[in-house]
């Protein structure tokens, strides 16, 4: 059996973590989430996934990134989830990009050029409007699973738009909303184009666009709104969520296409 | 990707300055017990040397403020002032040392034996930073009935005009009469000369100080500078800023002749631009350190340089220093400055500090990061956080970001 690579993203919510062999060819994926502690969650992580590879051997090499990336006790090193998501998505596509990378704690807005080189990155303000903890809050609110979102949103027939960049703010107006007896697929579908509001005033989003991250993977209507706002489509990767994790474990096979040297 | 051993080397220097700024707060806690010596307050880049001429112990509350914060006092503090009608949103300096005052606690009591802050007999403010510190002195005015006099200066200057320079010096000439009757003594124009003099022979010193920092590897970092720049606030304008920066530049230049650097294995050079984050001046020193990263330079301690102390007319060269400032510039000037000092430090990557109380000291809100970074070619990222208030900061993205820009830098995988 050939080498295998460990990437681990250790994220605010979720730790996500995938295989690699030395071509790059995903050999498996594992997730969980994060929980308390971060180094046992990572290391079951790494089980399940060598299970699922077919008894992988111990990974040659780990990258950790993430949050919690300094907590992998098996990772040799760390890289950030910036680095991780860019390499990710480069390694798929090959073109320049702009990655939006909505996570549970925060946004990222990532650009390559057309090497792979990253341009620029912009991480969202300290305030966790438009994350995936925004939506946690909503959902809260209008008590309802997490999880049940995104279908809700896609039945709404009209959307409530919510104004407030917090949002505490924001779930008062929920309450405000929910008095006059608004809809609350409608309320949810304005909290989605809430999301996608504060990530297009990050940012102008030029060229091709990519969605990566949890929030994009267990809600694709928010892609398509921010396709919509955009006037053009918004690309998501194979297994969005797993994005960092691929890049880290890209990394740790030394397929550093991201910030390859300019050809001489 | 980072080296967790401390990489940062300390400088002995250091010692002297803690000695000689312990004797300025034991000589002002002296004079606020006998009141044998008049005490006037001052903005840190307001007319000191007026002040001094008049026989004066100056005290500033904006060190103070920065102790606060590098002290992490200002998390039990700012409260208290928030509690009494003073904005979380505003400085946060403020904030925490009117706090400082309500609570009857300053770190200043432990470190030098202080009964507490040093009661003003005059409060004196110069606007040029911006409107607060104005509304920070008059606090005290109203608590102690002591007078508050100060200068006004416009802000988001261009290029200075000579009708700018009249109505500065006016404003500071205006000062003399209350300063007369609170001090007792006359105006003595040959002292307000000598006291300007020595100032600018201290701005000198600090500036050669800073200015080592250009050689590579640099023997001095942002994070000592904030601390090595004490006498040049505090004590600028009297015998022991003189004789503190020799000592130091000579310690700096017997590690450029060794080729000692200040971060070990220094690769890369930052520079830092707005206020540092104070109770996170620590960490933010090694985590750069373990990365290879020196941040070699800023325009917070290139602030207290004061070229036109050197002038003739004593007014003049105060008036001129103190509005000549990068804090009360135009938008492009600053782009100016800071690309000139990109090009002097030979700068890797720039951090903005978007300090959310300190917003005329955060110059990264119109667009000059994009802008310079597209003019030099050289990345940067902008973090927020606050100069004292910790609660409007985030370890994590802070430390991401640090890391995802040394990444990015040419040369890096």
């Amino acid at each position: 059996m050939g080498a295998v690579y460990c990437g681990v993203d250790i994220g605010a919510s979720s730790t996500k973590l995938v295989l690699v062999g030395d071509d790059g060819r995903v050999m498996a994926r594992a997730m969980e989430l994060s929980g308390v502690d971060y180094a046992a969650t990572a290391r079951r992580c790494l089980e399940t996934a060598r299970a699922i590879a077919g008894g992988a051997a111990e990974p040659t090499a780990t990258i950790a990134t993430g949050y919690g990336r300094d907590n992998v006790d098996f990772a040799q090193e760390t890289r950030t989830e910036i680095h991780c998501h860019g390499l990710g998505c480069w390694h798929g596509l090959n073109k320049a990009m702009s990655i939006v990378d909505i996570g549970g704690q925060d946004n990222k807005v990532i650009h390559l050029d057309e090497n792979g080189r990253r341009r620029e990155f912009r991480m969202n303000r300290k305030c966790a409007a438009g994350t995936g903890a925004f939506l946690e809050e909503i959902a809260l609110r209008l008590a309802l699973p997490v999880g049940d979102l995104n279908a809700l949103a896609t039945m709404a027939t009209e959307s409530v738009s919510l104004g407030s960049f917090c949002t505490v703010f924001a779930k008062t107006e929920i309450l405000a909303h929910l008095r006059r007896g608004a809809p609350v697929q409608g309320i949810v579908r304005g909290a989605f184009e809430s999301v996608v509001a504060r990530i297009i005033e990050m940012d102008p989003l030029e060229g091709t666009v990519v969605a990566t991250g949890g929030v994009v993977a267990h809600n694709p209507m928010i892609v398509e709104i921010l396709a919509a706002k955009l006037g053009r489509p918004v690309l998501i990767p194979t297994a969005p969520q797993f994005t960092g994790a691929l890049g880290a474990a890209l990394t740790a096979a030394g397929l550093h296409e991201q910030t390859r040297p300019e050809p001489a | 990707m980072s080296d967790k051993s401390s990489k940062i080397k300390a400088l002995q220097a250091t010692g002297l300055m803690r000695e000689l700024m312990g004797g300025h707060f034991r000589e002002l806690d002296e004079a606020a017990r006998t009141r044998d010596r008049k005490i006037a307050w001052c903005t840190s880049v307001g007319p000191a040397e007026l002040l001094r001429s008049f026989g004066f112990l100056v005290y500033f509350p904006e060190n103070h403020g920065a102790v606060l914060g590098s002290s992490r006092a200002a998390a039990d503090l700012i409260p208290l002032a928030n509690a009494r009608g003073y904005s979380p949103d505003i400085c946060s300096y403020l904030t925490s040392d009117i706090g400082s005052y309500l609570a009857g606690r300053t770190p200043l009591q432990k470190a030098f034996g202080m009964a507490g802050v040093p009661r003003p007999d005059i409060l004196v403010y110069n606007t040029n930073q911006c409107r607060d510190v104005q509304d920070w002195f008059a606090f005290y005015q109203r608590e102690w009935s002591v007078p508050m006099v100060g200068i006004d200066t416009q802000r988001s200057l261009g290029d200075l005009t000579a009708d700018h320079m009249d109505g500065l010096v006016a404003q500071h000439r205006a000062l003399i009469p209350v300063l007369e009757q609170v001090s007792g003594r006359k105006f003595d124009l040959d002292r307000l000369k000598e006291v300007v003099a020595s100032s600018y022979r201290c701005t000198q010193l600090w500036k050669r100080v800073l200015q080592l920092a250009a050689h590579r590897p640099s023997p001095l970092t942002f994070f000592d500078a904030t601390i090595q720049m004490g006498p040049a606030v505090v004590l600028r304008g009297t015998p022991e800023a003189e004789q503190y920066y020799p000592v130091l530049i000579a310690e700096l230049e017997a590690r450029i002749a060794a080729g000692e650097a200040a971060v070990g294995g220094e690769k890369h050079r930052f520079y830092w631009e707005g206020m540092p984050v104070w109770g996170k001046l620590r960490d933010h020193a090694e985590h750069f350190a373990s990365l290879g990263v020196c941040v070699v330079a800023s325009t917070y301690c290139n602030s207290w340089i004061f070229e036109p102390l050197g002038e003739a007319d004593p007014f003049e060269g105060m008036a001129r220093s103190y509005t000549e400032l990068f804090i009360v510039r135009s938008e492009a000037y600053k782009e100016a400055y800071l690309k000139r000092m990109i090009d002097l430090y030979a700068i890797d990557g720039v951090i903005y500090h978007d300090a959310k109380t300190c917003p005329n000291n955060s110059n990264c809100r119109y667009g000059l990061p994009k802008r310079l970074s597209d003019s030099t070619g050289v990345p940067y990222v902008t973090i927020n956080g606050d100069l004292n208030d910790l609660r409007l900061y985030s370890e994590e993205q802070t430390r991401t970001q640090f890391e995802a820009l040394v990444e990015q830098l040419p040369g890096r995988r």
